[in-house]
């Protein structure tokens, strides 16, 4: 479920960002938390009460070795379970991608937190977009390394195309940040065709109509 | 650690133990002993009281000074408060000495551990071989039916002869770990944190069924002599052991069945065209059977089994499992292994599925492992490392000293 990331940094580009957007001591629900490093950048940065869900056992079982409150399960299945508004930020980071039902996860993202955090690998960056125009083969980028039958990402979508699925679900943009392959967010007033082609991921803050 | 040593003991006791020895455990046990008088009776869920009560049990370790140290250990259904010392009966280690003492994932040098014997066990705690006051003879089956939170009420009363206000943990595997759940819901505000084991939320009509079994084969053996057979000296040896064969086999997998006896003779070339114990498989589960009748009451197992077929956590709070869990502050770490089919993982996702939806603090994970059942009492590393991490990291969260400046 997690992909390579070109960024050299300590921590993941898009880490570093949602940390940005979460206020300090609030409870967080990372799914598809992966190892547990936003977890603990969070625990450690923001004082926050996190919990987290994922998929692969053996990740689940190194996050609770370390002490990190994890469970075994899926997006698509075990979000079910959590009541309204249970955490102040739902998070989903570079994990979307890899749901069966993008839909409903991020309606039931919005359902149990009060804000939704959602980070994705962007489709309508120029590079997938001229691999594509020019091999006429399902690209693959450091960002997206699995060739087209052997990934987990079920449902690819582009900047553009995110910002309709939200309309759809009937919930309000906060904040939206694009970054390129070293980290670096794009200039504010860049639009957003712009950021479709530039950025190779994004950050979105989202606000559902129970908050 | 042997591969195989389903619940306590395990193979080749090196003390013969002998029916004397157990009783002597029943009156006078060899570990620490509380008695409640008779005018503190217990209440049970039956609505009888008892008294006197008794609750032998094992401490490893030391209570810091603001009594924030603490970890119960809760035993399956055929376990004691021997932990991790030698056994007085078998002379075998402890039961859970892989997981328990100096260094081990539940570190003695850093938490105090107490280890009860359940209310209805036969190891010094109050039980059907126990002296029924109003007669002076043992109980027998004039002993009340226990369940699982009466077990747990009567730990509480140990924990609060202790001084202890709030507990660490409370960690316990199979029966242990419906102990736990008991523990997280009647007593929510003295459990700091928690690990429900090879466990599940109710007992299954599965599991209920092979405790008839057992409890028939008790109850047919004529040395049973309907439950009075303390006096005459005897024991439903034929009985008892044949309960602890069938259960036995629930424990394991099939596959570790297969992969440790196969269809392999014992100590011969050939079938012997007889009900001789012929294959391995045969000659081991009757080598648990005889061993488990010299350390254990039948009574005991008949009043414990019933005990775990009554435990039901959400027929007890309307039908609904999370209203159990509603207003839990207990951090949960829930462990399942891949292989146990008593009490598979999909039991332990419910538990994870109600405490989710009450938002509570919880962990899980599922162990892969083939050994099935009894996986919880035996040398997985995995969940060993599980355990350590969960703890040590509430530990630290708590401020509780490391083992080396605990001491």
């Amino acid at each position: 479920m997690e992909k390579a990331v070109p960024f050299t940094g300590q921590q993941r580009a898009d880490h570093v960002l949602i940390a940005e957007m979460v206020k300090p001591g609030s409870r967080v629900l990372d799914v598809g938390c992966g190892d547990g490093a936003l977890l603990k950048l969070l625990a450690e940065q923001k004082g926050v009460d996190g919990r987290g869900v994922e998929l692969s056992r053996e990740k689940v079982n190194l996050c609770v070795q370390s002490g990190l409150a994890v469970i075994q399960g899926d997006a698509d299945h075990d979000l079910a379970d959590y009541p309204d508004q249970a955490f102040d930020y739902a998070i989903l980071s570079l994990t979307i991608q890899a749901t069966r039902d993008p839909k409903t996860v991020l309606a039931n993202l919005l359902r149990i937190g009060r804000h939704a955090i959602v980070s994705f690998p962007n489709f309508g960056h120029w590079r997938i977009r001229t691999q594509l125009l020019f091999t006429g083969r399902m690209p693959m980028t450091p960002n997206l390394p699995e060739p087209w039958f052997s990934t987990a990402d079920a449902h690819l979508c582009t900047i553009k195309d995110f910002v309709d699925l939200v309309a759809l679900v009937d919930a309000e943009v906060e904040d939206a940040v694009a970054f390129n392959s070293q980290g670096q967010r794009l200039p504010i007033k860049t639009s957003i065709s712009l950021q479709n082609l530039l950025g190779e991921k994004a950050v979105f803050k989202l606000r559902g109509r129970l908050a | 650690m042997a591969t195989f040593s389903a619940e306590p003991g395990g193979d080749s006791p090196s003390v013969k133990p002998t029916s004397g020895q157990r009783l002597f455990e029943v009156h006078s046990p060899s570990s620490s002993l509380i008695v409640f008088p008779e005018d503190a009776p217990l209440r049970l869920e039956s609505g009888q009281l008892l008294a006197p009560l008794s609750i032998a049990y094992q401490t490893y370790g030391t209570l810091n000074a603001d009594k924030s140290n603490a970890i119960l250990i809760c035993h399956a259904l055929t376990g004691d408060q021997h932990v991790a010392n030698v056994h007085p009966i078998t002379g075998k280690s402890g039961w859970w000495e892989t997981l328990v003492g100096p260094g081990k994932p539940v570190d003695t040098n850093r938490f105090f551990v107490i280890c009860p014997n359940i209310l209805g066990g036969c190891m010094g705690s109050t039980g059907p071989a126990s002296l029924n006051p109003k007669t002076g003879k043992p109980y027998g089956v004039d002993f009340p039916v226990i369940t699982i939170g009466d077990m747990v009420d009567a730990q509480v009363r140990l924990i609060d002869h202790l001084g202890i206000d709030v507990l660490f943990s409370v960690i316990g595997g199979s029966m242990g770990g419906m102990q736990v759940l008991e523990w997280v819901t009647r007593q929510k505000h003295r459990v700091a944190t928690a690990i429900p084991i090879a466990t599940a939320p109710w007992h299954s009509a599965q599991n209920i069924a092979f405790h008839e079994v057992g409890r028939q084969a008790v109850m047919a053996d004529p040395d049973w002599r309907s439950g009075n057979y303390y006096e005459a000296g005897v024991v439903p040896k034929n009985g008892l052991a044949v309960a602890r064969m069938a259960a036995h086999i629930t424990y394991l997998s099939e596959k570790a069945l297969q992969g440790k006896f196969g269809r392999n003779l014992q100590d011969r070339k050939a079938r012997s065209f007889s009900f001789d114990a012929d294959f391995k498989i045969e000659s081991y589960l009757r080598h648990q059977g005889s061993t488990f009748v010299d350390r254990f009451d039948a009574n005991s197992y008949l009043y414990i089994t019933r005990a775990m077929d009554y435990f039901d956590l959400e027929g007890a709070y309307g039908g609904k499992l999370a209203n159990a869990f509603a207003g839990t502050t207990a951090e949960i770490c829930v462990v399942s292994f891949t292989s146990d089919w008593l009490y598979p993982t999909r039991d332990s996702k419910a538990i994870v599925k109600a405490l989710n939806a009450v938002a509570a603090n919880v962990s899980f994970v599922e162990i892969e492992s083939d050994k099935g059942h009894d996986a919880f009492l035996l040398d997985e590393p995995e969940f060993h490392a599980t355990a350590r991490g969960f703890l040590s990291a509430a530990a630290a969260k708590r401020g509780l000293a490391q083992a080396s400046e605990a001491r």
